[in-house]
């Protein structure tokens, strides 16, 4: 299958393969694999799809865009960011996430996709369909030549914050007791209550952690797209959605290299194809997910489940 | 027993239907836009009904069948004089073909039924997530190509010209058509046997049923209701793409499972309610008199409402305001006594 997908690909790049491709490409994947994580964090131990969370990287950067109308200082515009984002999960949580913790996966689906529209438009209420603009760290788009290719700042920045948050992360889950119920609730929520692991305090951290990465992802959004509209990072999710459960959903690692590997090919794509095809790439990226999906319905990054599962 | 049954649950989403129409056309032809777009609403409801309730497995794509049954009969009942206009780009055939309200109506749904069916064959091996997941990717992709694909429509710019034949009247008709399409299938054996798959996948296949072929059924028959609804809309609102992509998947999936998803008399409350509600509202957001005040509300007020509201139907009533039920007449009955029914549980 990797195969397959590679060798569809060079059909497609062709000569784009050059190192600023490559570069962004890799910083998109970056940028997309946090977003993944933070899906999949919240999906592992809830086991809830949080269709939200797009609206929560949108939260952030209006917080951003706010902090750069008053020309607040980039540090308070950023501790803003992380407040408006962090608040909301929490609240998500607390009132939509933790009363339907005992339904279905599509109740718990549907009711994430109505608070993302429930975030949407109180975003379009409030501030127009226009947005408004977050300039205080544009500069992190100027570029800086690193041997022959010119690489903007961000890049380099989206890269190495990826690198360490993720990190992080895997010290979090492996080394600390919290991270220890974490992997034990992902695995068997049930059991691991019965064990002692506190439901609700495992959900909560879960859920804040995936609010920091929102946060993170928001400020390096806003430096690429300055823009904030209504509809900020939601065509992001929705690729990030599809490429975490074509990474394989259930798993954290399976997911982060789905959702790299879909902004790593989407960056790729858009760096190479002609402009008139272009305008296609969703359809491009949405016809690979639906072949992977058909070849390996559980995720390319996970092993082959057995038998059809029983009850 | 069972024929009063059939009635029952026939019968009640019927004559709802007919009721709203009926207030409508007492209204002024102001207001009757409301009622012609609220049983379109139906019409789009039962018509994901038929796979998402009957089968229990969540469909992001429906709205994709529904804006190809958009297309084909908007493309294809645009006079052809007028088409150079306003789609310069078309394929020949499309171009010099011009077809009157009732063949565009039956081209809407066949177009919607094949691509359902298309997209099916794959598709409906998938299960969980996976599937939810690629129908939102067949969704993706069709809004893609009909934005940018100008020969088989007008790309961003949104139809004109398309006969406004969709009045109360054809409204009315064609959601009682899918109502009782969405009925006659429920009734019969594949209704039945997609059902048992729902309930329990494993027991069904051990009687013998094929969850892919039942599945595969229901979703090309709901494609083919939901391009109908269309063609209906078609010729009720000169759209354009984006009035067929996030947004509508969002609002019908919540009148759905705000009336309750696992039923025909679920879908219809749960379409006819979020309409009247959502009317109220846009009326609002232009200034309505409550008890010689004038309430206004900023624009934008009513999906902050509807998506609430929905979040709240979820949270605390997740199988829907009927509970997933049909109409029977034991149940009306008992109804009047709900203080016995309490105490028994």
């Amino acid at each position: 299958m990797t195969s397959l997908l590679a060798s569809s690909l060079t059909d497609f790049v062709g000569d784009g393969l050059d190192l600023q491709v490559q570069v962004d490409a890799i910083a998109l994947g970056a940028i997309f694999a946090l977003m993944a994580v933070g899906i999949g964090l919240v999906f592992g131990v809830l086991r809830l799809v949080n269709f939200a969370y797009g609206q929560l990287i949108m939260a952030g950067a209006f917080a951003l865009a706010y902090a750069s109308d008053r020309d607040w200082p980039v540090g308070v515009g950023i501790a803003l960011c992380f407040a408006a984002v962090l608040a909301l999960s929490l609240a998500m949580e607390r009132i939509v996430f933790r009363p339907l913790r005992a339904q279905s996966a599509a109740v718990m689906l549907i009711a994430t996709f109505a608070v993302a529209f429930l975030l949407q438009s109180i975003a379009l209420l409030w501030f127009g369909p226009l947005g408004k603009t977050a300039t205080s760290l544009v500069e992190l788009n100027r570029p800086v030549s690193v041997g022959s290719v010119e690489i903007r700042k961000i890049t380099i920045v989206a890269i190495v914050t990826a690198a360490v948050c993720l990190g992080l992360l895997v010290l979090l889950l492996n080394r600390t007791s919290i991270g220890l119920h974490m992997r034990a609730a992902s695995m068997d929520f049930q059991t691991a209550r019965l064990l002692g692991v506190r439901a609700n305090m495992v959900s909560g951290v879960a859920v804040l952690i995936a609010g920091m990465l929102a946060a993170v992802v928001a400020v390096m959004l806003t430096v690429q797209f300055p823009t904030v509209t209504p509809t900020f990072a939601l065509q992001e999710t929705i690729l990030v959605l599809a490429g975490v459960v074509v990474g394989g959903m259930t798993r954290l690692l399976p997911a982060t290299l789905g959702g790299f590997l879909i902004g790593y090919v989407s960056g790729l794509l858009g760096g190479a194809l002609p402009t008139n095809q272009s305008q296609y790439l969703p359809s491009f990226l949405f016809g690979l997910v639906i072949l992977v999906l058909l070849v390996r319905p559980d995720g390319l990054f996970t092993r082959r489940r057995g038998l059809v599962e029983r009850v | 027993m069972r024929t009063r049954r059939a009635i029952a649950e026939l019968l009640a989403p019927a004559t709802l239907v007919v009721a709203s129409a009926v207030v409508g056309a007492t209204f002024a032809r102001t207001t009757e836009i409301y009622f012609i777009s609220a049983l379109i609403s139906v019409s789009i409801v039962v018509a994901l009904y038929v796979f998402v309730g009957n089968s229990g497995v969540l469909s992001f794509g429906h709205i994709s069948f529904f804006a190809v049954g958009a297309w084909a009969a908007g493309v294809l009942s645009v006079p052809e004089q007028e088409k150079p206009a306003t789609m310069p780009y078309l394929f020949d055939f499309l171009g010099s073909t011009t077809v009157g309200n009732v063949p565009s109506l039956v081209i809407a749904g066949s177009a919607g039924g094949v691509f359902a069916l298309l997209v099916g064959l794959p598709l409906m091996r998938l299960s969980g997530l996976a599937a939810g997941i690629a129908t939102f990717a067949v969704l993706g992709i069709t809004n893609n190509v009909l934005r940018y694909y100008e020969k088989i429509g007008p790309g961003l710019n949104a139809f004109s010209s398309v006969p406004e034949t969709t009045d109360l009247l054809q409204a009315t008709v064609g959601a009682l058509l899918v109502i009782v399409a969405a009925f006659a299938y429920q009734r019969s054996r594949f209704g039945r046997q997609l059902r048992a798959t729902r309930e329990d996948p494993a027991a069904a296949r051990a009687v013998g049923v094929s969850i892919y072929r039942q599945r595969l059924g229901a979703f090309a028959l709901s494609g083919f209701l939901a391009g109908f609804a269309g063609g209906l809309y078609i010729h009720f609102l000169p759209i354009n793409v984006d009035a067929v992509y996030l947004d509508l998947t969002f609002i019908t999936l919540a009148m759905l499972v705000i009336g309750g998803a696992t039923s025909l008399w679920g879908a219809v409350v749960g379409a006819l309610s979020v309409s009247a509600l959502d009317a109220v509202l846009a009326n609002a957001e232009n200034g309505i008199e409550v008890l010689g005040r004038t309430i206004e509300v900023p624009a934008g007020t009513r999906i902050v409402v509807v998506s609430a509201l929905m979040a709240l139907v979820l949270i605390l009533r997740p199988s829907g305001l009927t509970g997933g039920r049909e109409v029977t007449f034991e149940r009306l009955a008992r109804r009047l006594r709900p203080a016995v029914q309490e105490a028994a549980k």
